[in-house]
This record gives C-alpha cells, structure tokens and sequence, in this order.
C-alpha cells in the first residue's frame, strides 16, 4: 500500500485516524494526518473514503 | 487523480469547510456519481442557495451557480427549461431549502421537474455560526435557541413526498460509498429528486449539544441511521430513535420541462 | 408597419419584448399587470418559448434569471406588492451581470394598497429598492404603442449592458387601449447578447470587461464552465474579499451604464421654443399634462412640456439645462413627490421647480394641471 497525504488540504479532523482498524495513522505535532505504521496498512480505504478534505489516499496498484 | 477529481476546480481548494464539516464527504459523492453516470462535464450545472453547503458549487468544475438564500430551485427551474439536455443538480442546506426556499421545494417537487437536489443536512445553520433551522432535532440547543428548540422539526424526505418528488433517498456521510449510488439514481430519475444527506457539524452543532468529534458524530450516524429493510422492522417505539435510509420513494409522473415542450408543438413553436 | 390594431399597453409591452426576442416569462399574477404573463402564457409557445407561472414573486425573478444564464432572453412582469418582493434578486442580476427585464405595472400603495388604481409611487423603489449600490435603467412609457417600443429597448439595454432593466409601466397606460400600428419584424434592432470573444484556452474570464465595460459571461452549457455568484467577485467570477476588486466591481457596475447615460435617455419636448414654464412628467401623467399644457397655450400661456421615457438614470443633464432656459419647472406626478426631488436638485436654484403630487388613488384631470401652471406662471412674473 502507498498512502499518500496532502498536508496542504488536511486540516486535523481525525476523522481518517479514527476510522482506521490498524491504527496506522496519527496526528503530528502540527496536527495533520501522518502515517506512523504503514506496513500495518490494509488498504481497506476508510480513511480515503470519509476524508472531507481530499487530503489522504491508498494507492494499492503503485506499490513500489 | 481520481476519475471523479476532474470535477473538482482543485486551484480552488483547499475549500473553507471547517475541520470535519461532513460537506467534503456530501461533495466529493456527487463528483463520485457524475463520474460513475459519465456526464457531459459542459452539459451539467451545479446550482446551489446561500449556507455552508452552497458553496460546494465553486468548487465543482462545472457551470456552476451560487445563488441568493433559499432561491436555487427557481433559478434551477429556469435553467432546465431554458435548455432541457442539460444535467441541473441542485446543492442546498437545511435553512436554505426547508426554511427561506421552502415554497420553491414543495412546488418543485410538485411539477416534478427533472432536478436533482441534494440537501447537506447539518442540522444547523452553520455559516452564521450555529443558530436553529427547520431541520434542528427537538431538544438540541442552538445560539437560537439557548434553552433547547421545541418546535418540531421537518422531515424532509416525507414532505417530498407529499409534494410529489418521483425519487427520493436519504444517505449519510458515514455511508459514503452507497450515497454515492444514491445521487447516482437520483441524477438517472427524469424528474424531481431529492436526497436528504445527513452531515455532521461538529463546529456549530456538535460542540454546543456535546456530540463529541467529527468522528464521534459519523459514529452516530451509523448507529441512527439503518437501511429501510431494517427500519421497516422494527417496531413504532423503536423507530423514534432510527431514520431509514436508501431509497426510500419512487414514482412515475410526467416531467414539467417533457410536458412544455409537448405545449410548445401544440402551439406550432417548435417550427418557429 | 402592421394593420391597425386595438390594444392595451400591457399587451403592447409584452409584444414587444416577444419582437425584442424574450423567449422565457417566469411570474406570478398579480394586477395590474396580469394581462403581461397571460399574453405570454398563449403566446410564448407559438415561437419556441417557455412560459412559467411560478409559486411566488421571488421565484418569478429567479427562474428568469437562470432562463437568461442559460442563454434566453427573459422578462417577468409584477406589480407594487410582487415588486417589493423582487427586489433582493434585481440586485442580484445587478452584481452578477444577467440580463433580464422586470416590468413593473404600479399601482396605488403602499403594501396592498389599491390594486386597481393607478399610482406612480415607485419612482424612487425602481432606483434604490434593492439593498447596495448599484445602477439602474428604468423606463416608462405614455403609450400604448410606445409600450411595444419601451419593451423592446428594454430588452437591449439589459442584453448590451448585462444589467436588469425595469419597465414602470403605470395602471393607466398599462390598460389603456389605444389603435396602434406596431413595427414589422424587420423593422427592429434586436441586440443579440455578446458571446465569449477567446476560448478557455486563450485564458477567458468570465467577467473580464470589453471596451464598452461589460464582461461576456458565457451562457451555461456551452463549454466554458463559468461561475456565477452574487458575491463580490473578481474577473475569473470566483469571490473576492479585496478591497479594490470590490472598489473596482461597484464603480465599473455604474459606469458601464453612466458613460452611456445621454444616448439612453429618451425624452419629448413639446411647445419648448419660447416657453418660461416647463411642465416635466412621465407615463400616465404626461397624457393629463399634455392636455394641460396645449389649453394653457390656448389660453396664452408660455408653457411647454418635457416628457420622460428613461427615469433612470436620471435624466441630470436634460433637468440642469432646462432650469436655465425656463423660469419655473412643475412636476405633475402620481406619488406625494419623487421624481421632483431630483429635479430640484439638478436645477440647482437655476429655476423655480414645484411640485404637483396627487395620492388620491385617481388620475390627474387636466384642469388641475393647468391650474397649478398658472399659479407657478404667475409666482414667476413677481
């Protein structure tokens, strides 16, 4: 999986952390989206689908 | 780039919608059922009133329509009878459509003009930082209502019906995805649709009655808000604290804009 | 010209916007202006057009308005009551540029009034009902056959200049009937609305200003994914918050009408070539004064008459020179004053302006007139 923020567009809800089963995301001291356990990630979308900022997405075809 | 993206004005973005404002979620299904339904993006208008919710339509990349407060439907009324091929989707608030517009809603529903009006249900009026709608549950408190409100609240989706709207569905922010299919049939309906969206406000509604976080309030939204099917089951008791959703209407009747154009060869225009 | 016919000002009117090219009416009924959306209502399908009786007075100027952004030319038609009600979307196609024209049939008020008798009381309401600065044309005609001519010059000026324009038609002329031989098709100037002058592609603005300072927003469905809003809003269309792009929208919105404002003023004058008394008055009225003003003549009096079809913009060069050459100005008009005020103004104390205001819900006589011109011929010899 490939998880891809845009600082710019996140604004801090948290709706995408907590929505997420694996607990891979967080909020940074800034307090914007970061990804603390990508491995752990299993493309499941929930935060893509639910952000209201367009600001996260799970590329599962580009992984490296 | 997601197929829908191309229907974003992204120079426009990030948009002004506050910190888990539900409307993100309520835009981004609608740019979701446009690319799902293939629309002709310079054959489609967005329309939309005054209100947190109306101002989806600068960021949508379409003609696009921002209005006076309450006033979309009859503006959407004149343009898709002024030019019937185009695709007219109407983005409208609870103030906006069920309070100020609410002559124009009922009567648009009436003539079944072929609409399709999604309405951002927060609860609230957000932009003017929180003061009651039509659409505020009993009991909920508001800067308008300090003590709680007790006037009994719409339900919009009964109130389409009863105006004669042929396709009406309510979806939610938490059920993204299937809201995405229900703005999809509703665009497919040739004739007035409605679909109710409930999106959480956690800035001006959720704060003030202690509904927790953006997330806190999707959360019940999944819990309040159950598929038809489910709903019909339960008894009358426990459906006070439930909201079907879905599909929740349709019906046949002839579309306004097809009937005036049966008028205009009655009357030999369309030879002129 | 066509054969002779019978008919009303307000069918007139609605003729001529038809002939102008007006293929959408959105309205509610209400008298006296009724006869204007029933005519539509029969007539409107004959050539292709769209008539719409809407739920309300409000949705009666929104729906021709989205008619006119999707490329039709668009007319509603209300009276004093409707018209109080349309005032927050006339503002609106003032700022968002939609051409649209509002015809406004006035009748006693205020509020309910007495619907069925004449008045002339909107003057001022045509110029500053809606909230903000802004410009505005309006016009009144004193015929039945100057209704057709009204409609259509309306129906251009809103296209040209991107701007609504109001017809204050009046209870009297808007149902009068008189014989009228109207213009063949032919024979009218229709302005066809301006299309986009460079592709997206070419960097387009919406609302980027021409020469003439009217911006050529495209109709919607053709291409150009424009945004409209009634916020204020820089060339691309989107809003704005900048001091200067709202400094530069509210005077560019004026003078795109006020550098044109002498070739859109219309007015008569009549028995002016010695006259020291100038009767000023419009629509209903200026038929009384007419009457007025040739019996004052008979009787020896040097009187003449300025008659006034554009109202606004006021008419400030025409007034200011007129009280230079007269030495009084009555101002017969069907309200408790307005229209004096602004000629008082213009006249600068250059001559004696005098106001005949009549709000008894009838019309002038023309002996009231000619009375109230002695009396100002007889002020002026002391």
């Amino acid at each position: 999986m490939i998880i891809k923020v845009n600082a710019r567009f996140c604004k801090g809800c948290n709706i995408c952390v907590a929505f997420c089963p694996k607990q891979v995301l967080a909020l940074d001291s800034m307090g914007k989206v970061c990804v603390v356990d990508e491995s752990a990630c299993i493309g499941c979308g929930q935060c893509e689908l639910r952000c209201p900022d367009f600001a996260i997405r799970i590329n599962k075809e580009e992984k490296a | 780039m997601r197929d829908y993206e191309t229907f974003f004005r992204t120079n426009r973005l990030p948009h002004i919608w506050c910190p888990g404002c539900g409307h993100g979620i309520a835009m981004k299904a609608i740019a979701k059922a446009i690319a799902k339904l293939d629309l002709d993006q310079d054959k489609t208008v967005i329309v939309s009133g005054i209100g947190c919710s109306s101002r989806a339509s600068g960021y949508m990349d379409f003609d696009t329509l921002h209005t006076a407060h309450g006033r979309a439907l009859p503006f959407a009324t004149g343009i898709k009878l002024a030019n019937p091929e185009l695709n007219v989707i109407v983005i409208t608030g609870d103030g906006d459509c069920m309070a100020i517009g609410g002559n124009h809603f009922i009567h648009a529903a009436r003539r079944n003009i072929d609409l399709t009006v999604i309405l951002f249900n927060n609860n609230i009026y957000g932009m003017t930082g929180g003061q009651a709608s039509p659409l505020t549950p009993v009991e909920k408190k508001a800067t308008t209502a300090p003590y709680g409100t007790f006037d009994r609240p719409f339900n919009p989706c009964e109130v389409a019906k009863t105006a004669g709207a042929t396709y009406i569905a309510r979806g939610t922010a938490f059920h993204a995805a299937p809201l995405v299919d229900l703005i999809a049939q509703g665009i497919q309906n040739k004739g007035f649709s409605f679909i109710e969206t409930l999106v959480q406000c956690p800035t001006s509604y959720g704060r003030r009655n202690k509904m927790g976080s953006a997330a806190a309030m999707l959360k019940d939204m999944s819990e309040t808000v159950i598929p038809l099917a489910a709903y019909n089951r339960l008894s009358t008791e426990e459906r006070n604290e439930k909201l079907p959703s879905g599909v929740l209407h349709t019906d046949v009747f002839p579309e306004y804009a097809a009937e005036y154009a049966k008028i205009i060869k009655q009357a030999g225009g369309d030879k002129a | 010209m066509s054969e002779a016919r019978l008919m009303q000002g307000n069918e007139a009117c609605a003729e001529g916007a038809v002939a102008a090219g007006v293929r959408f009416f959105g309205g509610y009924p209400i008298t006296p202006s009724t006869e204007i959306a029933e005519y539509m209502a029969v007539n409107l399908p004959k050539v292709g057009g769209n008539f719409i009786q809407m739920e309300d007075e409000i949705a009666g100027i929104g729906v021709i308005l989205g008619a006119s952004l999707a490329g039709k030319k668009a007319l509603t038609a209300t009276s004093g009551p409707g018209f109080s009600l349309k005032q927050e979307l006339i503002g609106y196609a003032a700022i968002a540029e939609i051409p649209a024209v509002i015809v406004n049939v006035q009748r006693m008020g205020p509020s309910t009034g007495q619907p069925t008798s004449p008045a002339q009381a909107d003057i001022m309401q045509a110029r500053w009902g809606t909230h903000g600065d802004h410009p505005m044309i309006a016009l009144s005609p004193w015929t039945v056959r100057e209704s057709f001519d009204v409609a259509v010059k309306a129906v251009n000026y809103s296209e040209r200049f991107r701007t609504p324009v109001i017809i204050l038609l009046d209870e009297v002329v808007g149902h009068l009937r008189e014989r009228v031989e109207l213009p063949s098709a032919h024979e009218i100037e229709i302005y066809p609305r301006r299309m986009p002058n460079t592709t997206k592609a070419q960097g387009y603005k919406a609302y980027t200003p021409m020469e003439d300072l009217v911006p050529n927003p495209a109709n919607f469905g053709t291409g150009y994914r424009i945004h409209c809003t009634g916020l204020v809003h820089d060339e691309t269309g989107f809003p704005s918050g900048s001091p200067k792009v709202t400094e530069q929208t509210i005077h560019r919105l004026h003078e795109k009408i006020m550098r044109v404002q002498d070739e859109i003023t219309h007015y008569d004058e009549f028995f002016m070539d010695d006259a020291e008394i100038a009767v000023v008055a419009f629509g209903g009225t200026a038929r009384t004064a007419y009457a007025a003003v040739e019996a004052a003549r008979h009787a020896g009096q040097k009187v003449g008459m300025v008659r006034m079809m554009t109202i606004w913009p006021f008419a400030e060069n025409v007034m200011r020179n007129l009280a230079k050459r007269v030495k009084g100005i009555l101002v017969p008009e069907m309200n408790y004053g307005q229209y004096v005020y602004e000629v008082e103004r213009a006249a600068a104390a250059q001559a004696r302006v005098v106001s005949l205001p009549k709000y008894d819900a009838e019309v002038f006589t023309p002996d009231e007139i000619k009375q109230a011109i002695e009396k100002l011929a007889a002020e002026v010899a002391k």
